[in-house]
């Protein structure tokens, strides 16, 4: 602190923290915290805060337990959000390979360009596209149909396939960069030498590519992961009655049932669910903070 | 050999059907935007039309909407390039634990569901201080991650920035905040710029967040998805058609800039590495 002050002088030094102390106080930390507490703590109307009746208590919390239906949509969410990171994994490693170890030089900048396009561009419009082409006489069924691969258009939207295909198209881009990073700075001699020395391809991806792009992919999974799981946009669009989202759930509680006690609870549990997923992965591909977050 | 080239031939047709997987869904949906139907598909193709332009030019509720979005944007680049940028300063200076926390911490809403971020913004700002929902609200809510992003940005340059020019300009007596406004500003300039438009951007396009802090106030976005489920026509096609192109627009000018900025940083450097050199020699 005393370097700051020598390099910045008491006046700017004063501005920088307050600004500092403003957005980790008031943006941040506080409006975590407070959150915890309100989800603790039962819907009262305004007269009867402060009374007897206002004490903690984890009744918000045994809800989710106690609701067949929420708790239900609350694990398929974290089900349909690995498989739409599995999914994207998958989709993706070729393609982050290829670009980085395998694709001419030359090529590269056009590759690269190509993949950034569509990532400026806003994920409720890139969801909204799926819309058009799962719709009922929309193009994918008219392609299946034609293709003979249906009798007749089925429904698409609104069902839980049709979430996932959009949810992977929408964050396959959170994707491809971390893996693209991580496995370009791979040294390509040593792909030669294994192969030199007679491994098959399948064993050099498991034995060199990807121990090598583990940081990529913790980062890859966590993002997709976390943008998955508290997506709004692509379930509230895309999804029907029989595939609703956790984040709808949540959504309801402050909109429509107006008990934000309860969609507070139901909040934190979402945060739980994704910072737990980010501990794991950094577990399981022993990475730290430094590496997610760049 | 002939493994070899079918493997690299299988190779190319999967690049190629990824990349027709990333284009044709917005390919498709422009088409849609200049389809006579009244719903926005491309197939029965109904006639061409630009029709949907002018619907969408006439709708008022588009342009609240669009004006909207801008205050937010404007106020979110008010607010959160300044806090991205005394966190950047801050952190460039201390070296100790609080360091690493105070990282984890500012760093910490890019790793939170949007959906929290609101959620908690609402809960704080509304039970706590009585700031119910709206644009104020919304610019506090989005600059909570933005200013970690327009952060990180400035970061990154610090990380090449000289720190003699600043001992020098102090020691031959100029006061901090000459130095701060002849030196370091200057020298972040680009940053800056390129934080504005990331945040300007960021908070045009945010959807997740939003929605639990505008209070009756509806964004570009909101008026998009609230569109999609009750009264779609192509028009929301058109409107993402010139989003679209604005988008790719304002990216191409963000690169070029970017990478003259490069070259320029590049030039000086081969300049002085020469300086040095024909110094180095005239001194032998």
């Amino acid at each position: 602190m005393k370097e700051v002050l020598r390099r910045y002088g008491p006046g700017l030094t004063a501005a920088i923290v307050a600004l500092c102390a403003f957005w980790v106080v008031m943006l941040i930390v506080l409006p975590q915290l407070l959150m915890i507490d309100f989800s603790l703590r039962p819907s009262l109307p305004p007269a009867k805060l402060g009374g007897p009746e206002d004490v903690y208590t984890a009744r918000n919390y045994v809800t989710l337990w106690n609701n067949t239906i929420h708790r239900s949509i609350f694990l398929q969410t974290i089900w349909a959000s690995a498989l739409v990171t599995a999914i994207t994994f998958a989709v993706c490693y070729p393609v982050a390979y290829f670009m980085a170890q395998v694709a001419r030089p030359k090529s590269l900048p056009l590759l690269i360009l190509l993949l950034v396009i569509p990532f400026w561009i806003n994920e409720l419009l890139r969801t909204f596209a799926w819309y058009i082409i799962l719709a009922f006489n929309g193009p994918l069924n008219l392609a299946l149909v034609w293709l003979g691969l249906l009798d007749q258009p089925v429904r698409l939207l609104g069902s839980p396939a049709g979430v996932i295909v959009g949810m992977v198209y929408v964050y396959i881009l959170f994707m491809v960069f971390p893996l693209y990073n991580a496995i370009e700075s791979l040294d390509r001699n040593q792909i030669e030498a294994a192969r030199d020395l007679g491994s098959g391809w399948l064993r050099i991806h498991r034995r060199i590519v990807i121990p090598h792009a583990k940081p990529g992919i913790a980062v890859g999974c966590i993002m997709t992961f976390m943008l998955a799981a508290g997506s709004y946009a692509v379930p509230a669009l895309l999804g029907g009655p029989s595939s609703r989202w956790f984040t709808e759930i949540i959504y309801n509680w402050f909109f429509e049932g107006g008990n934000w006690n309860q969609g507070a609870a139901y909040a934190f549990i979402l945060l739980v669910l994704c910072v737990g997923f980010i501990l794991l992965m950094m577990r399981i591909f022993k990475v730290g903070l430094t590496d997610v977050a760049k | 050999m002939t493994a070899d080239r079918i493997r690299s031939s299988l190779v190319t047709a999967y690049m190629v059907l990824f990349f027709g997987y990333l284009f044709l869904p917005l390919i498709i949906m422009t088409a849609a935007t200049f389809n006579t139907s009244r719903f926005p598909t491309v197939a029965p193709w109904m006639g061409f039309t630009l029709d949907w332009f002018t619907v969408l030019w006439n709708d008022r509720a588009m342009w609240t909407a669009l004006w909207t979005s801008f205050l937010i944007g404007v106020g979110v680049i008010v607010l959160a390039v300044p806090i991205g940028l005394s966190a950047a300063l801050l952190l460039y200076r201390l070296h100790s634990k609080a360091r690493t926390v105070l990282y984890a911490v500012m760093v910490s809403p890019l790793l939170t569901p949007g959906v929290i971020i609101g959620i908690s913004t609402l809960v704080f700002w509304d039970r706590w201080l009585d700031v119910k929902g709206g644009i104020f609200l919304t610019v506090i809510a989005q600059s909570s991650f933005i200013a970690a992003y327009a952060m990180l940005l400035f970061m990154a340059r610090l990380q090449r920035f000289d720190l003699t020019l600043e001992e020098a300009a102090l020691d031959l007596g100029a006061s901090h905040l000459q130095v701060f406004r002849r030196i370091t500003l200057p020298y972040l300039m680009p940053a800056i710029l390129s934080a504005a438009f990331i945040a300007f951007l960021q908070s045009f396009e945010n959807y997740n967040t939003t929605i639990f802090v505008r209070g009756l106030d509806t964004t570009l976005t909101v008026y998009i998805a609230s569109k999609v489920r009750t009264g779609l026509t192509p028009a929301v096609n058109a409107l993402s058609v010139i989003m679209i192109g604005l988008t790719i627009l304002g990216a191409f000018v963000y690169e070029l800039a970017r990478r003259r900025e490069l070259a320029r940083q590049e030039s000086a450097k081969r300049r002085a590495v020469q300086a040095d050199m024909a110094l180095a020699g005239s001194a032998l």
